[in-house]
């Protein structure tokens, strides 16, 4: 009987890169849940506090572009195994979304400063939205940033020589993902608040 | 009636290797205990890990159900052994009205979520997929590990929260604010409400990582021959489960967060215009409870579904296997689950037509909401077109199956009601609600976990349950149910609305103390049946008669040509290659063709 054939299992797409595209759908619906939310609360017309932006906004948007930029050449750079530039590469991509966090955290302080209070008593939703979705896209840069001092680390393990280039490209397709999120809501605040 | 009167036609037996083999898997490697039974990352340890977590909760959740049942048939009368049970929460033998609030949120919560969605999909999802797609486990078994311990975190917390000094949650399972928003707004409210979010925020990652593993499991790790239209339906099933799982929780997440932000950080998204007795008017301006409602059931309703999905595959299965006869119409029933999982994120509206919602979108909810009833009503069609002049053997997991049916159509049937808005207002929150959703999600479901406990049996654990009290468990269980939730629909059409501590102030309601009394009796009798199943259960693991041959149904799918217990690896060798779908029954003159089989010369060919 020649039922049983080879134990190849047929892997079209590397398990970790087509687990991390479910998360990222996973992800997307929880801002999409936020955003509608906003814009829910916001069509009620009850008590809706309308203010601009804060500028900064406007840099950490490059930054995270710029990191996008760099996280891409780090790719690069290790399939060209050239690790040393890939080692630098990485870094930069992490300063830059530690700088990126910084700078939406001054954002926060610029509205707080102009009046408009995110949490606490007599904060108005339509800070609180900002803050709390902001908030949560700043934790999910922070994992990314956690992922590449891991990668980073394993660049100066010397002892155990890892070729697979997969863990780079999960890295940096989450990043993309990410910043891309952020010009997703960036657009989106600009909109509904203008 | 014996399970080992099945002809074997002798075509499907490429890998059997002994009819009492011990299956020693592929990998095999040392096992400990701990890494045996408790931190396994064996897909079928996992899955009866579900599976007993989610026994011991629909325990306590159903016991919960007779608290609350003798408070609704006898309101006035004490009982000193419910003082001895509850203690201050039942003072003088008399549940507060505050614990009854507690117990019917703990009830729903954890009915809803650990037993009919952890462990219905958890335990058959993680036991079936790679059995029945022909992998050696899932395609991430730490995940998978982690997936069940968040689980039981989870599951832990919540228990937890029963001891707390001011009680566990009580402001329904759907957690509306301001109820679970305000520490203020009742005691069920302060800590109860604390453990309960954390708790479901784990249940959330638990489902997000075990969704991500279903999925990854089923489009990449098929074996050789099974492409996705040779599948059995519970696989089909169990997919668009993990999709809408995956899809839904996020948001459901997204919601909690924000309630979080209003309990424990001053924020307004869901309070305003609010005054608290004792405490006065609250600064809290600006937000909007509706907007819970929506994040809600945007994850509420497709999590109806999440229930009901992984019983319809298994039920379709289960049918198909003791009628002899291919299941009717395959490839509709894959397209009507895929329009149920569609539709089922467009319809969430319908639980708030009476929120205030602008009556002109709900127009548009209602349309939508009665679509799902084409693909549901093709389901039931398919289903009886399958029994039709079938040969039907009468095991416990089809009379379970056959159960599923009938009170999928009749709880089916008045959501077509409720899907009208103009009916619902009326009906909305009257005990026609809690008897149209029990019959179809509540009492189906759990019909659709033990149809197939009964019919996976053999196979988890080598032996089978005892069939005599298996049919006594079935027919009590099956004439309880519509016995305590038929009544529901003359209460509820008479107005008389849910979640209330006692009905005997209302002049309107006096008519149905009889009934209600009815209604208990028969539910603490369903209930003491469940004990025999659960007897059945525990017992027939250590004493039950053994399994003799591979493939004790007779069935065409995979998980039969393992070894009767099989290790970790699932198969002796290599895998099977898949030569056919999962339906040749009764074709070309034969019982059955495993799906193994390589199709031979003159056959009629259709998949
Ligand atoms: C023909 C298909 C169905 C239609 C048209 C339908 C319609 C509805 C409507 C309109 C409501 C809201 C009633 C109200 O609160 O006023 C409702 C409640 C509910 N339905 Fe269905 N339904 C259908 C099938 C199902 C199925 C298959 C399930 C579960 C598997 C289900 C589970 C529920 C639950 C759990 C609730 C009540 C939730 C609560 O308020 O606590 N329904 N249904
Ligand atoms: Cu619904």
């Amino acid at each position: 009987m020649m039922a049983t054939v080879s134990d190849q299992q047929r892997k079209r797409i590397h398990p970790h890169k087509f687990s991390l595209w479910v998360g990222m759908a996973s992800i997307l619906m929880m801002f999409a849940g936020f955003t509608s939310a906003y814009i829910v609360k916001r069509n009620d017309g009850n008590n809706w506090l309308e203010f601009t932006l804060p500028p900064v906004f406007w840099y950490s948007t490059v930054v995270i572009l710029l990191s996008s930029l760099t996280i891409f050449l780090a790719t690069k750079a290790f399939k060209d195994r050239n690790m040393a530039r890939y080692r630098v590469l990485i870094t930069i991509t992490a300063a830059l979304g530690v700088l990126f966090t910084v700078l939406q955290w001054t954002g926060f302080e610029y509205l707080q400063n102009h009046g408009v209070k995110l949490i606490g008593s007599n904060s108005n939703p339509a800070g609180s939205f900002l803050g709390v979705i902001t908030g949560v896209h700043m934790l999910h840069v922070l994992g990314g940033v956690v992922v590449l001092i891991v990668l980073f680390a394993r660049a100066y393990n010397s002892r155990k020589k890892n070729y697979s280039t997969v863990p780079i490209e999960v890295a940096s397709t989450y990043w993309h993902f990410v910043d891309a999120i952020w010009i997703y809501l960036f657009i989106f605040f600009n909109i509904v608040s203008a | 009636m014996s399970n080992e009167q099945i002809v074997h036609t002798g075509t499907s037996h490429g890998t059997i290797h002994g009819a009492d083999d011990h299956g020693h898997g592929a990998h095999h490697h040392h096992e400990t205990f701990i890494t045996k039974y408790i931190f396994s990352q064996d897909h079928k340890m996992i899955a009866k890990q579900f599976l007993i977590t989610g026994m011991t909760w629909a325990v306590l959740g159903g016991l919960m159900s007779v608290l609350f049942r003798i408070q609704l048939a006898y309101p006035d009368q004490n009982f000193p052994i419910l003082e001895t049970l509850l203690g201050h929460w039942a003072k003088g033998g008399h549940i507060t009205a505050e614990a009854y609030y507690a117990l019917v949120t703990i009830h729903g919560t954890v009915m809803v979520f650990f037993v009919l969605t952890a462990g219905l999909s958890g335990t058959f999802s993680n036991f079936l997929i790679p059995l029945q797609v022909g992998a050696r486990d899932m395609a991430s078994p730490f995940m998978n590990m982690l997936s069940y311990w968040f689980f039981f975190t989870s599951a832990l917390i919540m228990l937890s929260s029963l001891f707390v000094e001011t009680g566990p949650f009580s402001g329904g399972w759907t957690a509306y604010p301001p109820l679970s928003a305000l520490g203020s707004a009742s005691p069920g409210s302060k800590t109860g409400m604390d453990l309960w979010l954390i708790s479901m925020a784990l249940f959330v990652v638990s489902q997000l990582l075990g969704g991500l593993n279903y999925i990854a499991t089923i489009l990449n790790m098929r074996t050789k021959g099974m492409s996705m239209t040779r599948l059995p339906l519970t696989i089909w099933a169990f997919f668009f489960t993990a999709v809408l799982g995956v899809l839904s929780f996020p948001v459901l997440l997204s919601g909690f967060i924000l309630l979080i932000f209003d309990r424990n950080f001053g924020t307004s998204f869901y309070l305003s215009d609010i005054f608290v007795n004792g405490i006065g008017a609250l600064p809290n301006e600006g937000g909007s409870p509706i907007l819970y409602q929506h994040l809600f059931w945007f994850l509420g309703h497709p999590e109806v579904y999440i229930i009901i999905l992984p019983g319809m595959g298994m039920v379709s299965e289960i049918l198909s296997t003791n009628s002899r006869k291919p299941i009717f119409g395959y490839m509709a029933m894959i397209g009507s689950l895929f329009a149920i999982a569609i539709l089922s994120f467009l319809v969430w509206a319908h639980h708030m037509f009476v929120s205030g919602l602008n009556p002109f979108l709900g127009s548009f909810f209602v349309l939508l909401t009665l679509l799902i009833a084409v693909p549901s009503a093709i389901k039931v069609f398919n289903w009886l077109t399958t029994l039709w002049r079938g040969n039907i053997r009468f095991t416990p997991a089809m009379l379970y199956s056959i159960g599923f049916v009938s009170m999928f159509i009749s709880g089916g049937l008045t959501g077509i009601w409720l899907g009208n808005s103009a009916l619902d207002i009326h009906l909305h929150d009257t005990y026609f609600i809690i008897a149209h959703f029990h019959l179809v999600m509540g009492v189906a479901g759990i019909f659709g976990m033990y149809a197939g406990i009964y019919h996976w049996y053999p196979k988890m654990f080598g032996r089978y349950m005892n069939n005599t009290l298996a049919y006594i468990h079935f027919w009590v269980t099956f004439a309880g149910a519509y016995l305590i939730f038929w009544p529901m629909h003359y209460e509820g059409l008479a107005g008389m609305p849910r979640r209330y501590y006692d009905y005997t102030n209302w002049e309107s309601f006096k008519m149905f103390a009889g009934l209600n009394v009815f209604i208990s009796i028969v539910a603490i009798i369903v209930f003491a049946v469940q004990l025999l199943f659960l007897f059945n259960f525990f017992y027939s693991m250590y004493k039950g008669r053994k399994v003799a041959s591979q493939n004790p149904w007779g069935s065409t799918t995979l998980e039969w040509t393992t070894p009767i217990n099989p290790g970790h690896g699932n198969w002796v060798g290599e895998i099977p290659e898949v030569h056919r779908w999962a339906y040749d029954y009764g074709k070309d003159g034969k019982d059955f063709i495993a799906q193994t089989t390589p199709v031979g010369a003159g056959e009629t060919v259709n998949h």
